[in-house]
């Protein structure tokens, strides 16, 4: 079976029956025998595809061709051009080859699904990570032998610039720019690093792509080597990731195996390796200038641009940076082309885009959908809505460096632009519900502590003025606020954003900034009243028990202080001073005799 | 009994220095040579570290520079079990600092203190990547999730339990 090259896929469906597919299994038959290619393919029999309306239905394989309402006198055309010359015969392919059909053709019916497009994702939960012939079957590598054999570099460079792709790691600079400007750098080495560092605490994208399909990472990777003139690849991956780690060292070891990284890669004068370096828990590694101090042994502290890193990055060479996700769609574009993919999302942002949906929403997970979708079909649609009857309150995108929309918003197509319009960024890809119960003076109060102790220290206005931004959110939560709180955080925040150093601080306020902007009657009552709507704010808020109280003693059972009293069968009573407000007794009372005040 | 111990993990140290010295730029691997070392000991004990500043030809401070810009590094010796609980956006939504909070009482100790019995470390961690089943926390690598106080102090004493019956 070694020469076989090509597999054959022949309905025999009750429909397909019908509609001959048996003659038509003789008509190959014979024509392969006439061109004398008998021996190169092989014929299967399947169940039935299920497009029944379209038999008989003939697929072929590697490639997944699906030619519908064959009959017998297209066969020596199917031969001839598809089997001897490898060109499919266009006018009877039903179903276009593209890499995400497989996906789709497997998991298309369930509605999680159904709207996604999964083009980076496409072969997470199709293969075994693990095993690299899997990958193959999948058209694994294929890219890289057409770019390495049919391709020049420059020809590679052009076909990532017509797709129009835009770096998935936040700014969503344009990669085909970003790859010829480090092509055009003279330089007797250059490296290309992927960035798989993610930041973002509350997401996992990144992860799950490499987790899920490792290959089509390095893959795009060792595209990228060649596009450029690098011999060298890095990827830069967070140590609280071991089975990513895993699963690439194993991937890379797989791949040197089969001559896809080394010497000579292919036979061809192209060599290439790639080696695995692990971050040590700073969210600023993400920045690129800082993640290459650290890949240099350094504390990673970022550095001001120009130069970038195409100029002068890892090591003083040339380097090229990207994200998991954008080298993931690498081979995509290779093999499907630019123009395909460019011919999904909307005017300025092209492809799919992952997220990590989270937070108050039905169904959490790995979202993949082509951009220009709205945030409603995701929250909604995908995401099926807010659990528990709860009243949907915003959208978080971009984490740390991100923003809040609320209910107005959420018709906003997903584009880069668009959400920046909006008062919040793609960001990497971290996608949070937020519901009512959530007080987002309090969520502010969470980005700005974790900027705050990630900031590096370099510059000033990140160092001290998101320490500042702290100071007064913490006492707004904490029912301290003062006139005139909002508006320094404001001054403060447009400040930070003008001066800081890099992205962190640059973009640092921003939670803050958007929940002022969408959200300040929140802020509002935390300093005037005293009051958090959203009954989070602990320092805002008793526990009382009224009067449907049976005296069950749930709660006192469950409370971790010891706060409540009261005898069986009887009205109970929650100690204030004992009381942390942990809210479970609030949530074990099953008469809804506690009110939060 | 321990020193052998001690002797294995310092000759493994070793070995993977001298693995990374053959590298070109071998001055970039300090990371993963710190890596390497809390591997090892669980920390970064001091007088590894002036092991490896002498081994690798990196002045002390820089080195001490390097693992205390990175969280990811002990730099106190740390309990048998390490709890780390989620701090991610989503675990915050759904409340991981009452999580956070029932913790701290029930072990006494704040994040980056080990107890006195040497049973626990607790540390704040920044998504695990669960957000599906927040809020989460992880001991020694393994997730739990979907937890609520009464939970999360039923898994505290189940491990501690398991450390009695050890030492019985
Ligand atoms: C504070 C900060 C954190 C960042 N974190 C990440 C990250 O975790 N992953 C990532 O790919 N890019 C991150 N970036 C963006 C990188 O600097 C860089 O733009 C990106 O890796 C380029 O790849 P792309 O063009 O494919 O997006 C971060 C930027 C900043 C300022
Ligand atoms: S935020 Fe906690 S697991 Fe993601």
């Amino acid at each position: 079976m070694e020469d076989v090259q090509y597999k054959m896929m022949l309905c025999d469906g009750v429909s397909c029956i019908h509609n001959q597919s048996k003659e038509l299994q003789s008509a190959i038959e014979s024509e392969l025998d006439k061109s004398g290619i008998r021996d190169a393919v092989s014929i299967h029999l399947s169940g039935c595809l299920g497009m029944c309306n379209k038999g008989p239905i003939l697929i072929v394989n590697p490639g997944y061709t699906i030619y519908g309402g064959v009959g017998s006198e297209d066969v020596p055309e199917i031969v001839q051009s598809h089997l001897v010359e490898g060109k499919p015969v266009a006018r009877l392919v039903i179903e276009e080859d593209h890499l995400y059909n497989r996906f789709f053709r497997i998991f298309g019916d369930v509605d999680f699904f159904g709207k996604q497009m999964r083009i980076t994702l496409r072969n997470c939960g199709v293969i075994d990570p693990e095993n690299i012939d899997d990958y193959l079957s999948v058209r694994g590598y294929e890219a890289l032998a057409k770019v390495l054999c049919d391709m020049t570099p420059e020809q590679v460079v052009a076909e990532v610039k017509k797709s129009g792709l835009r770096g998935r790691g936040g700014a969503g600079f344009p990669t085909g720019l970003k790859w010829g400007f480090t092509a055009a750098q003279k330089a007797d080495e250059k490296y290309v690093i992927c960035n798989a560092d993610e930041g973002d605490p509350g997401a996992f994208m990144d992860r799950s792509a490499i987790e899920g399909d490792p290959h089509t990472v390095i893959e795009g990777i060792i595209i990228g080597g060649y596009a450029v003139g690098a011999t060298k690849g890095i990827v830069y991956i967070r140590a609280e990731y071991p089975l990513a780690i895993k699963r690439l060292e194993k991937a890379i070891e797989d791949a040197r195996e089969h001559g896809f990284l080394g010497k000579d890669i292919l036979g061809t004068d192209f060599s290439f390796d790639v080696e695995i370096r692990l971050g040590a828990g700073a969210f600023v590694c993400g920045e690129e200038t800082a993640l290459i101090h650290s890949i240099e042994g350094a504390r990673g502290m970022p550095r001001p641009r120009p130069p970038y890193p195409s100029v002068s990055g890892l090591f003083g060479k040339p380097t090229l940076i990207n994200n998991v996700e954008t080298w993931a769609n690498i081979p995509v574009i290779i093999l499907d082309g630019g123009e395909w993919l460019s011919s999904i999302g909307t005017e300025t942002s092209k492809g799919t885009k992952v997220f990590a949906l989270a937070g108050k929403v039905h169904n959490t997970g790995l979202v993949e959908v082509p951009m220009g979708t709205t945030l409603r079909e995701i929250v909604y649609d995908i995401g099926g809505g807010i659990p528990n009857g709860k009243k949907f309150k915003a959208v978080q995108t971009g984490g740390p460096s991100g923003g809040c929309l609320p209910e107005e918003y959420l018709d906003t197509q997903i584009d880069y632009e668009s959400l920046a319009k909006a008062g919040s960024i793609m960001g990497s890809g971290g996608m949070i519900v937020i519901d009512e119960e959530s007080c987002m003076v309090s969520l502010a109060r969470f980005f700005i502590e974790f900027t705050q102790d990630e900031s590096c220290g370099k510059c000033t206005p990140c160092r001290e003025g998101t320490k500042r931004m702290l100071e007064i959110l913490t006492r707004i939560v904490e029912g301290k606020g003062k006139a005139g709180d909002i508006e320094k955080l404001e001054r403060l925040g447009s400040m930070i954003k003008k001066s800081s150093l890099c992205g962190l601080g640059q973009s640092a306020p921003n939670p803050v900034l958007s929940t002022i902007k969408n959200f300040r009657e929140e802020y509002e009552e935390h300093i005037e009243q005293k009051k958090c709507r959203a009954g989070q704010c602990v320092a805002l808020l008793s526990y009382v028990v009224n009067d449907e109280c049976v005296g069950c003693g749930a709660c006192k059972r469950i409370c971790p202080t010891g706060a409540i009293e009261g005898t069986r069968k009887e009205k109970h009573l929650i100690l204030d001073e004992k009381c942390i407000r942990c809210g479970q007794c609030y949530d074990v009372c099953k008469f809804e005799a506690i009110n939060k005040v | 009994m321990t020193q052998i111990v001690n002797e294995d993990k310092k000759n493994e140290l070793y070995a993977f220095m001298d693995e990374v010295s053959q590298e070109r730029r071998s001055n970039s691997y300090l990371i993963a040579v710190l890596h390497k070392v809390q591997q090892l000991y669980g920390y970064l004990p001091q007088e590894v570290m002036d092991q490896v500043a002498e081994k690798m030809e990196i002045p002390t401070s820089h080195i001490w520079g390097v693992a205390t810009f990175y969280h990811y590094f002990n730099l106190k010796p740390i309990g048998k079990n390490i709890v780390s609980v989620c701090m991610g956006t989503a675990c915050y939504v759904k409340g991981a600092d009452k999580m956070l909070l029932t913790l701290k009482k029930e072990l006494g100790i704040e994040i980056g203190e080990t107890t006195e019995d040497k049973l626990f470390t607790l540390q704040e961690a920044r998504c695990l990547g669960a957000c599906g089943i927040a809020p989460v926390m992880m001991i020694n690598g393994k997730i739990y999730g979907e937890l609520d106080s009464k939970k999360t102090v039923d898994i505290i004493n189940q491990y501690r339990k398991a450390a009695q019956t050890d030492i019985e």
